[in-house]
């Protein structure tokens, strides 16, 4: 392995002639650094051939100056003084390539993000630290070596977490593609909070009737393993070659055998509330969450069941199995589509709009099972205190969003248009009610969403009334709702009495995305919602190469854009399946022979199991490195280095970052 | 025009800290300019000798910053940082260097604020301490 390095000697042996590019981004650089000072100070650099600054240097005419210079001056280094290296290192890289030089050999100083955009009314210390930051940069590209990507093979087939209706859409797109797809699914049945809804905005298509065909779609096909019930334990491995650990709950009634008739859930004797119907409505220790249930197979509920052995009685075919236990399932995967979904806000967070305390306040989302003719009152609204129809509903928007207390400043998305579409639902069965939006601003932003929001004003005569409601109080006797807003529009107070009040709570990040994260090394933004690896140009990347984000997990958003993200995120997913191999960070360890002393520190500083002794030196297992440098960190004699990050490079910045190259070749000529 | 503006070198994680000095530049926060970032792939690539060489060419603080625990990109890149910055923090009285210019920051990459802040805040320690000791022996 020692010999590695020497692989590629075109820019080991020479000296390094170097060529400096200082970018002026527009005016995002330009406008503060002295990117032509910066460029002559370059140029006086030592083993700077070249140095030159350009309007745009990722542009294509900025990149060919680089490879023009690259032939005719014979650079066999790069510095490009620009933006992030997260941003265009690679743009970089590629176009060193194209040249015939090795991508390695470029290094970025980060004059933008990192200089004049944070010091924009200090242009003179900005062009001072944009000239450090250029030195530390041409210090470190001379002692840069070139390195090879090592490729592995990507395994045709994927994981798909959450069985929502991003995750059932995702999935559908890869089996298609002809992957093995393997979905899986926290609760007993596929169908996520979609499955919950009654109609969708703007079309009221009704939300099961355009779920459960795809439901049914996932089920049949043949690249699909449902696997529900199941959680991910672990995960190991990187892109290419995910190893997962997934344990599939008991449920004590054998899949193979249940043929989903309910006989079982008719003879259970025990009742609980039922999460689909949010606790409205009550489902049986042995169950189905909701009648269209994929798969239809029952689940005994550990916690509520008797053991009375009734369902075992009943059971034709003899599915029932009290002594089930958990299974691990270990999935070997190439990529993974994260499509975890989302929680609601606990509108007990604002207590003073009375949810839980005060019986007709309910949610949206108790008002969509409310109103569905399979949920817990067969459609009929009917107000929870005393079972009538309600004449005169208020509709509170914003219930945990655009709420900087409530720890989510950002829009949820769905909530004006849900709403809406939840009183014109109403005003549809009853237009002598009388139906109330308080709102801060509607956002109405998708496709026919301006419109339907019209027409809810105009041709259904609901009132929108702009204010946010301070609080909702309730008369003891009638239980019914006084709601006191400031009506901003009118700039009045108002006053008014309701028979039920339905809350617009947020979406919030599902209540085990921190899980999810470590999990997978995912990262999150400042809103608790899984990032994405660009908001703009990398929308369902992570950047855990080879995990893909799909659906509400990433931020609120509704069907349609859940459905665009979960096909997009699908078709991301495919590209290296589709290659069958991918190229590989080779920043890894690597071993110094002559210095190693076999210590065996590093060893022991490894958490993946990198490094072993052959020949009490250490050696290491680059397929498996991941290349932290923990060991070379802890290494006492510098034998163990990492790949482009060696001891000698990050030294030279050190040195270059506190003082002038006179200063450092005196101290050299001195020492 | 004299005050004293102290030089920072500040040893960065690629996945969280650099990408939170990246928002910080997308968001146009304003910091003072007195750190020069050097990126790691991750803070357990932080070789104690980094940080006493950077003292040594007479750096005046010395930043080192990686993800939240539990969020490092190598699991627990971030612990091992941890426990070497706390051994230096020991160590650098004996070479008369207070620990107070050896600071430890988690900032993740939606933390564009916190980076900003925490470059504000360390300039200001820096400066109240004035320049480091081993400022002139470096010459
Ligand atoms: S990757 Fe950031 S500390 Fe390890």
């Amino acid at each position: 392995m020692g010999d590695e390095q020497g692989k590629n000697r075109q820019a080991d042996e020479e000296e390094p002639r170097i060529g400096v590019y200082v970018c002026h981004c527009g005016v995002n650089i330009a406008g503060v650094v002295d990117v032509e000072e910066v460029a002559k100070y370059a140029s006086k650099l030592g083993n700077v051939v070249v140095a030159k600054d350009y309007k745009y240097m990722c542009s294509d005419p900025g990149q060919k100056l680089i490879q023009e210079d690259i032939k005719e001056n014979r650079l066999n280094r790069i510095v490009v003084a620009a933006c992030s290296p997260r941003m265009h290192e690679h743009t970089f890289r590629k176009a060193l390539e194209e040249a015939g030089l090795n991508a390695f050999l470029v290094e970025m100083a980060n004059i933008r993000e990192h200089d004049s955009w944070v010091h924009m009314n200090q242009p003179k210390e900005a062009t001072e630290k944009a000239k450090d930051l250029v030195r530390m940069a041409v210090a470190r590209a001379r002692r840069l070596e070139p390195q090879h990507k090592p490729k592995v093979k990507v395994k045709r087939s994927a994981l798909v977490l959450g069985g929502g209706v991003a995750g059932i859409q995702s999935a559908l797109d890869l089996a298609d593609m002809g992957f093995k797809v393997y979905l899986v699914e926290k609760t007993p049945s596929l169908g996520g909070k979609m499955a919950q809804l009654d109609k969708t905005f703007p079309t009221m298509d009704c939300s099961a009737c355009i779920l459960t065909p795809k439901m049914v779609d996932a089920a049949r096909h043949e690249n699909i393993e449902i696997i529900t019930y199941a959680e991910v334990e672990e995960v190991e491995g990187y892109i290419g070659n995910f190893r997962v650990k997934v344990r599939k709950r008991a449920r004590q009634v054998l899949e193979d055998k249940c043929t989903g008739c309910g006989l079982c859930a008719e003879a259970c004797p025990v009742e609980v509330p039922n999460e689909f119907d949010h606790g409205l409505g009550v489902r049986k220790a042995i169950y189905v969450p909701f009648p269209q249930a994929v798969p239809l197979v029952y689940t005994i509920d550990d916690e509520a069941c008797l053991g009375c052995g009734m369902c075992e009685a009943v059971c034709g075919p003899e599915a029932i199995d009290y002594e089930q236990k958990d299974e691990v399932l270990e999935l070997e995967v190439g990529t993974i589509v994260i499509a975890t979904g989302f929680d609601l806000f606990d509108a007990r967070r604002k207590p003073e709009y009375g949810y839980g305390r005060y019986e007709n306040v309910i949610t949206g989302i108790e008002f969509e099972r409310l109103v569905n003719a399979s949920g817990p009152t067969g459609g009929k609204l009917l107000r929870p205190s005393d079972g009538k129809e309600p004449h005169r509903i208020g509709f509170i928007l914003c219930v945990g969003s655009r709420d900087e207390k409530a720890g989510n400043p950002y829009c949820s998305r769905v909530c004006c248009m849900y709403s809406i579409k939840n009183a014109r639902l109403y005003k549809e069965k009853h237009p002598e009610a009388e139906v109330f939006i308080f709102y801060m601003d509607i956002r109405a932003y998708g496709k026919g969403y301006e419109e339907f929001y019209r027409q809810a004003q105009e041709e259904y005569g609901i009132r929108f009334i702009r204010g946010r409601p301070g609080e909702v109080v309730e008369d003891p006797e009638t239980k019914n709702l006084l709601v006191r807003v400031e009506d901003t529009l009118l700039a009045m107070p108002l006053e008014i009495e309701l028979d039920l009040v339905v809350l617009a709570n947020a979406i919030e990040p599902a209540r085990d995305s921190e899980k999810v994260q470590r999990l997978f090394r995912l990262s999150r933004s400042a809103d608790g919602f899984f990032a994405e690896a660009h908001p703009k140009l990398k929308p369902v990347d992570t950047l855990n190469d080879g995990i893909y984000l799909a659906g509400t997990c990433q931020g609120p958003k509704d069907i349609p854009d859940t459905v665009a993200q979960a096909s997009a995120a699908a078709a991301r997913a495919a590209i290296p399946m589709a290659k069958g191999e991918v190229e590989t960070e080779p920043i890894v360890a690597f071993v110094r022979r002559e210095l190693c002393i076999g210590c065996r520190i590093c060893e022991r500083t490894c958490d993946f199991g990198v490094i072993t002794m052959v020949e009490r030196k250490a050696q290491v297992n680059e397929a498996i490195c991941r290349g932290c440098g923990a060991c070379a960190a802890a290494c006492p004699t510098g034998a163990m280095q990492i790949r482009h990050f060696t001891d000698e490079q990050i030294y030279a910045m050190i040195e270059a970052a506190m003082r002038e190259e006179r200063e450092i070749a005196v101290k050299e000529v001195e020492g | 025009m004299s005050e004293f503006e102290p030089k920072i070198i500040a040893f960065m994680c690629n996945w969280c800290s650099y990408a939170g000095g990246d928002l910080a530049g997308t968001s146009r926060l304003q910091y003072p300019p007195n750190a020069r970032i050097i990126r790691l792939m991750c803070t357990a690539r932080l070789d104690p000798a980094f940080v006493l060489k950077a003292f040594a060419e007479g750096a005046d603080g010395v930043l080192v910053a990686g993800c939240h625990i539990g969020d490092c990109h190598y699991v627990s890149g971030n612990l091992k940082a941890e426990k070497r910055v706390q051994m230096l923090k020991k160590l650098l009285p004996e070479l008369g260097i207070e620990p107070e210019r050896l600071m430890l920051r988690w900032i993740s990459a939606a933390e564009g604020e916190r980076f900003a802040s925490t470059m504000k805040e360390f300039v200001e320690i820096i400066k109240k301490l004035g320049p480091s000791p081993l400022r002139g022996a470096a010459k």
